[in-house]
């Protein structure tokens, strides 16, 4: 059935559509790093003096690493004097969301990412959403900060809070995602430029939904956010991540640490709807998402969600882990990966249960088409103390042609005989029957491949806010669609 | 309603159908006989445009409008539906969404407006009763885990609610049990009518016990080397297809 194949291949040739380049003048750092580089990015955020020491010792920590090796992904050496660590859109930080560059703001309107805070309010029926827009390396604007301020919740980038919430952020900083955890977490602790910053109070339920939108602009350029969540004894956060960059024919390195914390009783949901530009059909370019994600369910009874749908970048390397301290906490893993054309994606998640009758879930879907290549890795240990704790792991796979890869990489350490882990996995095929079955009925073939693939995906679609939810369903469906019509 | 003339096909490189002439005509039953390997799938998948039977020469008309060359989603467009003989499975899409999908893409191609949630619902709900499936039925993923028996009633439905001119049913008779197969073929009568037209595809005659066909037809080695009316069923169930090799 090699011909049947070959229209499934056919539908696959995806449009992406965040490609463009916003045309505005730039502040670049040129390319190369050392202490110097540190010390000047550190400057230009205006930081405190003890911030540009922890940069340096994380950037000599770095010098002696090495990048990882064990991935199942296939790239070139990286080099990393070749890369310009710091970009800005050029002029004074703007204050007010007046005072950004018409040119930006047309650049998330066209994203489709809401920064007006008046057209938010107005429209009843959709709930409004806080914005940190990140472009390059730095955030941009930050919508409904007084709202928030309000109900007592901090939401800034991450700069500011250095100024205005050092205690916060001295505690917090590093503590998850320690500055020496990886060759990627340690160049970020170095050169991180911006990122968000969220603390939620004390028996406080965030009265809205959070999000960054990360956008690539520069060229040659990495980026390095840093996020930082902190839910108090008894708070709720749903946070949202999302982001896109031009197509360029380079590759662009973008290297993130984000770091939750949860204290007793608090829950933190985070999503992400990953779309960096994944290189072309030829495999030319496009974003290495190298990125360090960890909660630290710190309190007891406390709850870490993730829940990601990864559909872009050539490269991904990323693994939400949730550190499970407090007695009866709950870690979370939904996961969506999708992988075409000539992407690599080595995804998954670590649950760490340390605390007893703690709980984890994890929930992985990849979608392999193209030549791409798509695998789960995973790491669930039950430590000594982790008494009555439980972990229940689905990892499915499904193949659309026969040029794809997918791969299982489960590793589960137990220490204590009373944990119980639970392993499922399937591997399935978008198969020419499924296919002729829908066309038969009348059904268009992307529309079908749409279907089924949303179908395979609904456990972790399920998870996500209901607008993004709408985001994620579109966004496979255009990263599956053909360039017809 | 169908015209086929001189049909040829190859399937896997083979030549499997060897000059198949057969008219249909709108309120008739057809009944396609024949042993393994005759061709009658080969046919059935010629008729809906499967990419692995090829047409070498000859034509089958659909209303006059010709199907060859078609994409297998036009050829349904026209009102050509077949119901398969091993339903494949899609898992996490619910029945009820494959239906709508089904029945949108039909009305958006014949540019009808399209059916309201509610009032689709409901005629899915009708249509499932009549073939005695429960709504959780309509709820479940497509074909995922359902019996044998409950794949073939679950194409009938989808035949109810599609409405085709022309229904081609290729082997619905296999695999079921005597309650299903009575189950089946009431969903078949009350499919047919004047206006449309049933080819049934099946190896014996038991299911024409339930259907009476107008025209029974008996294929061997990809032609039709016999026609009659229901009672030449009957007699190759009793002598078998070897008397007319």
């Amino acid at each position: 059935m090699a011909e049947g194949n070959e229209t499934v291949h056919e539908r696959l040739s995806s449009e992406y559509s965040a490609g463009f380049v916003t045309d505005i003048e730039s502040e670049t750092l040129p390319p190369g790093l050392d202490e110097n580089t540190v010390r000047q990015i550190s400057a230009k955020k205006d930081e405190p003096g003890w911030m540009a020491d922890w940069r340096l010792t994380a950037y000599r920590r770095w010098r002696t690493m090495r990048p990882p090796r064990w991935a199942h992904v296939e790239f070139p050496p990286i080099d990393f004097q070749a890369i310009s660590y710091f970009s800005a859109p050029r002029g004074d930080r703007p204050r007010s969301l007046e005072e950004v560059d018409p040119e930006i703001l047309r650049t998330y309107e066209k994203l489709g990412i809401p920064l007006h805070e008046q057209e938010a309010l107005a429209g009843v029926e959709r709930p409004s959403v806080a914005v940190d827009a990140v472009f390059d390396s730095v955030s941009v604007a930050t919508t409904f900060r007084e709202t928030l301020r309000e109900a007592g919740v901090i939401f800034c980038p991450i700069a500011d809070a250095m100024r205005e919430h050092p205690d916060l952020v001295r505690k917090y900083l590093g503590s998850v995602v320690p500055r020496a955890d990886n060759f990627y977490a340690a160049l970020n602790s170095a050169v991180f430029s911006d990122g968000s910053f969220v603390y939620v109070p004390k028996n406080t339920r965030c009265p809205m939904e959070l999000s960054t939108y990360f956008r690539i602009n520069a060229q040659n350029t990495g980026q390095f956010e840093r996020t930082l969540i902190i839910a108090d004894e008894g708070a709720y956060v749903s946070y949202l991540e999302g982001c896109t960059a031009p197509m360029r024919d380079e590759n662009q390195l973008h290297a993130a640490v984000v770091e939750l914390v949860a204290l007793d009783d608090a829950e933190i949901k985070y999503s992400t709807v990953q779309n960096w530009f994944p290189g072309d059909a030829e495999g030319r370019g496009g974003i290495y998402n190298f990125v360090t994600k960890r909660g630290a369910c710190l309190g007891a009874r406390s709850k870490i969600s993730w829940t990601q749908v990864e559909t872009g970048s050539a490269i991904t390397w990323k693994y939400p882990s949730v550190v499970l301290r407090g007695h009866g906490s709950t870690g979370e893993f939904y996961s969506v990966a999708l992988t075409n054309n000539r992407q690599q994606a080595d995804t998954g998640t670590k649950m760490l249960h340390i605390g007893r009758d703690t709980k984890s879930t994890i929930i992985s879907k990849g979608i392999s088409a193209g030549q791409s290549q798509n695998s789960y890795r995973g790491r669930v240990r039950m430590n000594p103390a982790a008494e009555g704790a439980r972990n229940y792991t689905q990892c499915d796979s499904l193949l659309i042609g026969d040029r794809c890869g997918a791969h299982t990489f489960p590793f589960i350490e137990s220490r204590i005989p009373s944990a119980v882990v639970e392993h499922e996995a399937t591997t399935s095929k978008v198969n020419d029957d499924q296919l002729f079955l829908c066309r038969q009925r009348g059904i268009d073939p992307e529309k079908a491949i749409s279907m089924i693939v949303n179908g395979f995906c609904k456990e972790v679609f399920r998870q996500l806010p209901m607008e993004f939810a709408v985001e994620a369903g579109k966004l496979l469906e255009v990263s599956l669609e053909g360039a017809v019509g | 309603m169908l015209e086929i003339t001189d049909l040829r096909a190859r399937a896997v490189g083979k030549p499997i159908l060897k000059g198949i002439d057969l008219a249909v005509r709108p309120g008739e039953v057809h009944a396609i006989m024949g042993p393994n390997g005759s061709g009658k799938s080969t046919l059935a998948n010629a008729l809906a445009g499967r990419a692995d039977v090829e047409v070498t020469s000859g034509d089958m008309r659909l209303e006059g409008a010709s199907l060859i060359g078609l994409e297998p989603e036009a050829r349904a467009h026209l009102g050509l539906f077949l119901a398969f003989q091993y339903p494949v499975e899609i898992p996490g899409v619910s029945n009820m969404e494959f239906l709508k999908a089904a029945v949108d893409s039909r009305d958006a191609a014949l540019e009808r407006e399209a059916m309201s949630a509610a009032s689709f619902v409901k005629s899915a709900r009708e249509a499932a009763e009549r073939l005695q499936l429960t709504p959780e039925f309509l709820r479940r993923g497509v074909n995922a885990g359902f019996s044998g028996g409950e794949k073939k009633r679950n194409e009938i439905l989808q035949m109810l609610l599609l409405e085709p001119k022309l229904a081609v049913l290729d082997e619905t008779d296999s695999g079921l049990d005597i309650d299903a197969l009575r189950t089946v073929a009431k969903g078949i009568n009350a499919f047919a009518s004047e206006t449309n037209a049933v080819l049934l595809i099946t190896h014996y005659q038991r299911l024409l016990d339930h259907i009476e066909p107008d025209f029974v037809h008996v294929l061997l080695d990809g032609r039709i080397v016999e026609t009659g009316d229901k009672s030449l069923a009957r007699k190759l169930e009793a002598d078998g297809y070897a008397r007319l090799a």
